[in-house]
């Protein structure tokens, strides 16, 4: 009989500390099954920093490091000098590389640097219990902006994808969603690219992912989903922003 | 026979790390160390290695942690406020247990300060700028010469300990010029190396082993106590293996001097000027500041009537030199600041107040 689904190699078999709901989960899979698929699970070197999933290392079975906040990008350019023929990527989430993390995420996309960054907003701080993050959405209500987030005082929600894609070593860019079946596949088959984008050597690539924080949304995980769909989205529109005549 | 060669400090240094093995370098430019970050652009590519101009200190550090942990042989070099940005990635280093070599051509602080020399950063190379339990390693040469000597020393010492070691001048021996014999060259890790050298590193798993995960959080405190347990077996080693000095003249002295890096040099001046007027100066000179060599000063006899800690800082090193002298001795400082180097005739100067003798 012919398997029709098996667990990817790439996913080690432990219990997530990430909240019920949560769509690190499935970012993770992604990322994992398609370096799986690619067979680079050996040759694939990642770096998490401080945040929910800066305990990606307990879930992806490849080489990883702890990062402090926002740095990953610097971490994986050190990375990436000394092992030249590996895969690199960041996982970082939007407090991390919207916020404390620009300077580095910036210049490496500045430089080129030939890794891949994964980007998972989901428009608020969740490790720390749920505070703004330049990505919250205006009106959004968090610890630290109780009455909803004010353009007067806090600007309005950076879009980073479209940041990055204006810096020329940026070769990849696309922001994708987790929230549907066809949305998720579609946001693999951008992981692919990016990878590709990596094993080719064109420069830099950025997949931000929009997801969902149930737990500080102070919503279940079905309607998590729908205030994705219906706030997110419009706002950080889904779709590819840059990609190389080589992989398309 | 070896040849000797005139360089510029910061240029020697430079070349010493590259002769150390070292061939990867994250630099970002500040004074008085430049001529380093510039040399590593020049002349590491040409020995197969990289050279990266980083964003700010802080992603140079971080820079440097990556590189390491994926196996390489790393040096970053700054001055004074450049090391304070890199303090959150010495606290990483440490507790991840990463080697690196890290180089301090101090200026005087605080703040932007001056681009002139200065040795006020005793306090944050030795008590740590970073959060938590841990201690860089620190040497303070007092030429170019033994600064050149002590890099291949420092990546052995980083390797052996798993710990980053930071090698501590001040701007007068990174802009100065001496006659210098380098080092025999040493080739950097092959890949083979890197996988027996530091089996942690983060190499990828070619699917032969389990994967290498370099991680600082440890949410059961529990796990984190034995962690920094560990750790702490590693530090009192260390205290008994590193500590470094140099001595001169201790016995029948009157007033002994403490000193070290450029200043130690300035002090042997000191010495004679005093023995000139009949007056027995002896000198400490810390070699390694972290250990500190605190039993050296159990050698310092009863003749001696006062302890002088000379530092181009308004005294930090002195609170070590009173460990030291556990009481023994009245200890005082002698010192100038703000960039300005202290010369021969203040020190004899400051030595004759302790003394209460006068000229």
């Amino acid at each position: 009989m012919k398997a029709v689904f098996q667990y990817t190699k790439g996913m080690l078999s432990e219990e997530t500390t990430y909240c019920p709901g949560c769509t690190h989960g499935i970012a993770h899979r992604l990322i994992m099954e398609v370096l799986d698929e690619k067979e680079l699970l050996g040759r694939t070197i990642g770096v998490a920093p401080i945040g929910c999933s800066i305990l990606a290392h307990h879930y992806m079975n490849v080489d990883m490091c702890e990062s402090a906040h926002g740095r990953a990008p610097a971490i994986a350019t050190g990375i990436r000098r000394v092992q030249k023929d590996k895969i690199v990527f960041t996982y970082q989430g939007d407090g991390d590389l919207a916020s404390i993390g620009t300077a580095e995420i910036v210049q490496a996309a500045h430089r080129g640097e030939k890794f891949t960054t994964f980007f998972i907003n989901n428009a608020i701080y969740g490790m720390t219990g749920g505070q703004m993050a330049p990505t919250s959405l205006i009106g959004q209500k968090t610890t630290t902006s109780a009455e909803g987030r004010k353009q007067e005082s806090s600007g309005m929600p950076i879009r980073m994808a479209e940041l990055i894609a204006t810096l020329d070593g940026a070769v990849f860019v696309e922001r994708v969603s987790v929230d549907s079946p066809a949305n998720i596949r579609k946001a693999k088959k951008a992981v692919q690219k990016a990878i590709e984008v990596q094993e080719k050597r064109l420069g830099f690539g950025f997949v931000e992912i929009l997801s969902t924080c149930p737990t500080n949304w102070g919503l279940n995980p079905v309607k998590s989903l729908e205030w994705l769909r219906e706030n997110m989205i419009p706002y950080y529109p889904l779709g590819n922003l840059k990609c190389p005549g080589e992989v398309k | 026979m070896k040849n000797k060669v005139l360089m510029k400090g910061n240029e020697a240094f430079a070349e010493a790390a590259i002769r150390s093995g070292c061939r990867y370098y994250f630099g970002y430019p500040i004074t008085p160390q430049n001529e380093i970050t510039e040399y590593m652009s020049r002349e590491l590519e040409k020995h197969g290695g990289s050279f990266v101009q980083a964003e700010s200190e802080i992603a140079a550090i971080n820079m440097a942690y990556g590189g390491a942990a994926a196996g390489g042989k790393v040096f970053i070099s700054s001055s004074s406020p450049g090391i304070a940005l890199m303090q959150e990635g010495f606290s990483f280093l440490c507790s991840t247990e990463i080697p690196l070599v890290i180089l301090n051509v101090s200026r005087g602080g605080p703040g932007v300060g001056t681009i002139q020399p200065g040795q006020a950063d005793y306090y944050q190379a030795t008590r740590g700028g970073g959060n938590g339990d841990y201690h860089l390693f620190v040497f303070a040469p007092s030429s170019i010469q033994e600064a050149v000597d002590m890099m291949a020393k420092a990546f052995e010492i980083a390797e052996e300990y798993r710990n980053p070691v930071m090698i501590y001048v001040d701007g007068v021996l990174g802009q100065m010029m001496e006659p210098v014999v380098l080092t025999e060259p040493l080739p950097p890790f092959s890949g083979e190396e890197i996988v027996r050298i530091r089996p942690w590193a983060l190499t990828g798993t070619e699917g032969k082993r389990e994967h290498n995960v370099i991680k600082s959080l440890y949410l059961k405190p529990e796990e984190l106590e034995a962690r920094i347990m560990d750790m702490d077996q590693k530090y009192q080693r260390a205290r008994k293996e590193l500590p470094l000095y140099k001595t001169e003249g201790l016995e029948a002295a009157e007033v002994v001097f403490v000193a070290y890096g450029s200043t130690a040099r300035i002090t042997e001046e000191a010495v004679e000027l005093l023995a000139e007027e009949g007056i027995q100066a002896g000198l400490i000179r810390p070699v390694s500041l972290w250990p500190f060599p605190y039993d050296v000063f159990d050698q310092i006899p009863d003749t001696v009537k006062v302890v002088i800690s000379v530092e181009l800082s308004r005294g930090q090193m002195i609170d070590d030199v009173r460990i030291g002298c556990r009481g023994r001795f009245p200890v005082t400082l002698s010192s100038r600041v703000g960039g300005i180097l202290i010369t021969p005739p203040e020190i004899a100067a400051d030595a004759r107040k302790a003394l209460g003798v006068t000229a």
